[in-house]
């Protein structure tokens, strides 16, 4: 699932040191100011991410883009889905 | 006439009426908890967000970047504990002035257990810290620095650090700076814009707040582990429901401050002239501590040699005046006071510390009281003392 280059964030959002929900919750909020079609970046160091962002994206009409990790943290990319608000 | 003057605004101040008006409501009528879902939560949640912007705009930060806490000593654990810890196992130092809170001191002896190197910075005869020699351990050692500490003002000799610059000096090395402004923020004006410290401690009760209150601010981007894990609350950095009382009393002791900050210096600072002149005049062998310019306003600090400073407190507390000596929360240990020490006053000259921490509330009528006051108790308690002797402090000589 890791990109070899990252893509280019229009938004990022750092949760390293916060844990479960605010992965979800953060996300949801920071999306809300991102136009459909913006790639939103979110850094955390909380494992149940891998599993939860993707689900999320599935349910709420996010694309998941994937991931890419840096020595403290990872990175997931998030693409706002079209017409989504 | 017998009348109560209370000069120990440092250790607490009288909850301001508007303030405790303003927070009534919210321990009945408006009780719901901000994370509930419902309308009752979400007007709680409202009022705690207003709040915050007040906070904020007391000190020119982003309501994003402060985080309620239950007191000063919770921020400064916080800001320590929470950046090193987030740093774990790629830093590994800490570095804090000598003349720190116990909050601060003790949080950082605590990594010094987990294997941390510690350092504490000295300072002058002023209390000012050494700036040079922060700059020597960062040109050398900056890569391995979680942290650097150094207060904004200290309560116990009223000296205000230059932080801007000691922020500066760490940013040009890469390195978090953190300032403890429990005595500054409500007290003077302070712009954590201009300071430039990444993380700053307010205590609610250093300025009409109730006690149980105080913030942290960190600036957007600065990692910060949570000393208490649970739910949302304070998204995620700090989790408990929140004290909406204390919250609503905080933001409106903020908003109140910053209507009267600038009036509020005038008048403290010519208060204090007149209580360190008076005091310099009436008693002798008095030694004024912290720096003579760079000082909190409305704060007087001295060590009265050859008194035993907590009978000077009881004593001048018979007479209805409320002093403190040295810090409140180090004067009930009965151990000499470091930030006297680091200062290097003599143990023997620190048994005689005697802080005045004045307020808008004092009158110039309170100052003529202790003025009247505090000679004769001084004087009484120099005739018993076992270094007094021929009318001067035995281990001082006979010169002023």
């Amino acid at each position: 699932m890791e990109f070899i280059n990252r893509p280019a964030a229009d938004a990022t959002i750092d949760l390293v040191c916060r844990m479960c929900p605010m992965h979800l919750m953060e996300a949801a909020e920071k999306m809300k100011n991102l136009d459909p079609g913006q790639v939103l970046e979110i850094l955390t160091d909380y494992d149940g991410a891998l599993e939860d962002i993707p689900a999320w994206c599935r349910t709420s009409g996010q694309d998941f883009m994937g991931m890419d990790s840096s020595d403290d943290c990872y990175r997931l990319y998030v693409r706002k889905g079209r017409g989504m608000r | 006439m017998k009348k109560t003057v209370y000069m120990d605004h440092a250790a607490a101040t009288p909850v301001h009426p508007t303030v405790l008006e303003a927070m009534l409501p919210f321990f009945d009528r408006e009780f719901a908890n901000p994370s509930t879902v419902y309308d009752m939560g979400f007007n709680i949640k409202k009022v705690v967000e207003t709040q915050r912007e007040k906070l904020a705009d007391l000190i020119h930060a982003d309501p994003e970047e402060l985080l309620f806490t239950s007191s000063g000593a919770e921020a400064n654990n916080l800001a320590i504990k929470g950046t090193v810890f987030a740093h774990f196992g790629k830093k590994d130092r800490i570095i804090a002035s000598a003349i720190e809170h116990h909050s601060v001191l003790n949080s950082a002896r605590f990594f010094e257990r987990l294997g941390y190197e510690v350092t504490f910075l000295p300072v002058d005869k002023n209390g000012v810290v050494d700036a040079q020699l922060l700059r020597k351990i960062l040109e050398n050692d900056a890569s391995r620095v979680a942290l650097v500490s150094v207060m904004h003002g200290n309560a116990e000799i009223g000296t205000i650090e230059p932080v801007e610059h000691l922020a500066s000096l760490c940013h040009e090395f890469g390195v978090l700076f953190h300032t403890d402004a429990a005595a500054t923020v409500g007290n003077i004006p302070v712009d954590v814009q201009a300071l430039g410290a990444d993380l700053l401690t307010i205590s609610g009760p250093a300025f009409g707040a109730p006690k149980g209150t105080g913030a942290l601010y960190f600036r957007q981007g600065t990692r910060l582990m949570p000393l208490i894990h649970g739910g949302i609350q304070e998204r995620g950095r700090r989790a408990g429901t929140e004290n909406v009382p204390g919250i609503v009393g905080l933001g409106t002791a903020a908003e109140l401050a910053k209507k009267r900050l600038m009036e509020r210096r005038a008048y403290l600072v010519q208060l204090q002239k007149e209580l360190v002149e008076g005091i310099l005049q009436r008693v002798p062998y008095v030694l004024p501590t912290g720096h003579p310019t760079m000082r909190l306003p409305g704060h007087a600090s001295f060590c009265i040699k050859a008194v035993e400073g907590e009978s000077l407190i009881f004593m001048l507390s018979r007479e209805g005046i409320y002093v403190n000596t040295g810090s409140a929360c180090a004067s009930k240990a009965l151990k000499t006071s470091p930030v006297l020490v680091a200062i290097g006053v003599g143990a023997a000259t620190a048994q005689g510390s005697a802080v005045f921490t004045l307020d808008v509330t004092n009158t110039h009528e309170d100052v003529e009281y202790v003025l009247e006051k505090l000679p004769p108790v001084v004087e009484k308690l120099r005739s018993i003392s076992p270094i007094w002797k021929d009318r001067a402090p035995m281990t001082e000589g006979a010169k002023k």
